[in-house]
């Protein structure tokens, strides 16, 4: 079994990182986090809290108004966007329609110059890992919202990413979707052993998943908590989801998550 | 006939297949039937009330009187298609081109926009004869007319395409280093193509109607001239039958137009774009 004790080699450091958009409020209130290498680790909180603009800090898609990221281990976001051990799965599946699930996922590796034949292996690698072998020449309109899903993710870890970052990947799923697609992350990500930042608005999913949470609040979105979920994996084998100690855990977070809420109109 | 096991097996898909193709069926024929009774009614009007050629020809006279003239006709329909197919070339070099300058810089745009909507929205037979006095070559004026009427379909739903790709697949692309270029061939270009095309269906209708009303502006006479020509010839000597039958090759010069752009848009966006998916049952 897994341990679940933090890795000593960060991956990634936030050293109080503020960002403010242009004439907005503050996105996001000097923030710091040292990750680790091989974390799974939750950004929960409710809408406006920052979670996501954290996560797009992370993948250098926005710059911090102030405050620095440090990549300890290696020079990962050097320049602007020119970032392929990193992985990034969006709130929509955000596949090309025009394109086949084969060449949705060969994406990152085309963009980096790989030709179609030499990338073929490492792409239907990447389809087996979420069990769409099949359906390599089919277009995204013909799949469900969980397979759509499903190529995303194996578009993002096509390139073998130390770092996975997702925004909210199954919130818009069914239950029953989203349990299996969690169930099929944290083997892949067990096995493959990279590291993910999941931004959530569920307590359940980040208790389930993530072996370190980070509560936000919002109205300016800052971290108020993190809480650490020492819990073996797999977890889906061990009737870990319907434990007392799962629920100890939901309670535990939804406490600090209810300090976020204080002052702050029920809207959702 | 031909059929796969699942429509043996199956009643429903059996149902829905003999569905689809009546209603495929439909499509063509239901058209046809209005037209064709139309021209019944028009023929058998025309018979009944034995109104004289001079004023409404039948039909069948319509089509006689056209393959009469066909020696003097079929030269100057060649020259109102190579007049149209040229002037909708250089809209879409044109309007792309343009569209293309006005995604890569928001101030090109903001600077000649205002220019394109002036082309626009002035009626073209108002400009036309100030470019036949400017210009020299009547031909050249002419299709600059007929491309004035065209390219700016093309133009802003070019420039609407280019700028409707999905925000966050912009994102995917910056954070894996793509280059402006693979960004614009594999991003951009796929997401302004729906729209490209559906300006090009506007645009092709409209250069013909360009060809046409330059055409009549400029009143030509003589061999090297089109079929609004031989419409404004005949109009003169009252020769009403030629007139229909140069006005049937217009019309018919238009429906193939859209047919062969409605086909072409089908061919390139069938198998990904809404517009073109048929919905299933």
């Amino acid at each position: 079994m897994q341990s679940t004790e933090p890795s000593p080699a960060p991956l990634v450091m936030l050293e109080r990182v503020s960002k403010r958009f242009a004439n907005g409020p503050l996105a996001l209130q000097e923030m710091s986090l040292t990750i680790g290498a091989h974390d799974f680790v939750s950004f929960l909180g409710p809408s406006g809290c920052g979670k996501s603009t954290a996560l797009r800090l992370i993948a250098g898609l926005t710059a911090p108004s102030a405050g620095a990221l440090r990549w300890p281990s290696a020079p990962m976001t050097e320049a602007k966007g020119t970032n392929r051990d990193l992985g990034f799965v969006f709130q929509e599946p955000t596949l090309m329609p025009w394109a086949t699930v084969f060449d949705n996922v060969w994406l990152p590796l085309r963009l980096a110059g790989v030709a179609r034949d030499a990338a073929n292996g490492t792409v239907r690698e990447a389809l087996a890992m979420v069990g769409l072998t099949k359906f390599a020449s089919v277009y995204p309109r013909e799949l469900s919202g969980g397979m759509k899903m499903r190529v995303s993710i194996a578009r993002a870890l096509v390139t073998h990413p130390r770092l996975l970052l997702m925004d909210e990947p199954f919130a818009a799923l069914d239950e029953m979707t989203r349990t299996k697609l969690n169930n099929d992350l944290l083997s892949i990500w067990r096995e493959h052993r990279f590291t993910v930042i999941f931004v959530t608005h569920s307590v359940y999913e980040s208790v389930y998943l993530s072996n370190r949470i980070i509560v936000m609040a919002p109205r300016p979105g800052r971290v108020i908590d993190e809480i650490r979920i020492d819990e073996p994996y797999p977890r889906h084998t061990s009737d870990f989801h319907v434990s007392s100690r799962y629920n100890d855990h939901v309670k535990r977070v939804q406490r600090a998550l209810h300090g976020t809420m204080i002052g702050v109109a029920v809207d959702h | 006939m031909t059929t796969d096991p699942d429509s043996l097996v199956n009643p429903a898909v059996q149902a829905l297949e003999r569905g689809r193709r009546r209603e495929a069926a439909g499509r063509v024929l239901l058209p046809l039937l209005v037209v064709g009774v139309l021209l019944l009614g028009w023929e058998a009007l025309v018979r009944v009330n034995g109104i004289p050629h001079y004023i409404l020809p039948a039909p069948s006279l319509v089509v006689q009187t056209l393959v009469k003239n066909w020696g003097n006709l079929a030269p100057s329909l060649w020259f109102t298609v190579k007049l149209t197919l040229m002037a909708l070339g250089a809209a879409v070099v044109g309007g792309v081109l343009i569209a293309m300058a006005f995604a890569l810089s928001k101030w090109v745009e903001i600077a000649l926009f205002p220019i394109a909507v002036v082309l626009q929205v002035t009626p073209i037979v108002a400009i036309a004869p100030l470019i036949l006095i400017y210009v020299d070559s009547t031909a050249s004026a002419l299709l600059i007319c007929a491309w004035i009427v065209a390219f700016f379909p093309i133009l802003s739903n070019t420039v609407i395409g280019l700028k409707s790709a999905d925000s966050n697949l912009r994102d995917l692309y910056q954070l894996y280093g793509a280059t402006p270029w693979q960004c614009f061939r594999w991003l951009l270009v796929p997401s302004a193509l729906p729209y490209f095309l559906g300006g090009l269906k506007i645009a092709g209708g409209l250069s013909l109607i360009g060809a046409v009303v330059a055409e009549f502006t400029a009143g030509a006479a003589g061999r090297d001239t089109g079929l609004a020509s031989r419409i404004l010839e005949s109009s003169f000597r009252t020769e009403i039958p030629m007139m229909f039958a140069a006005l049937l090759l217009v019309s018919l010069l238009g429906i193939v137009i859209f047919i062969a752009f409605a086909a072409l848009a089908k061919l390139l966006l069938g198998h990904w774009h809404e517009s073109e998916l048929r919905r299933e049952l």
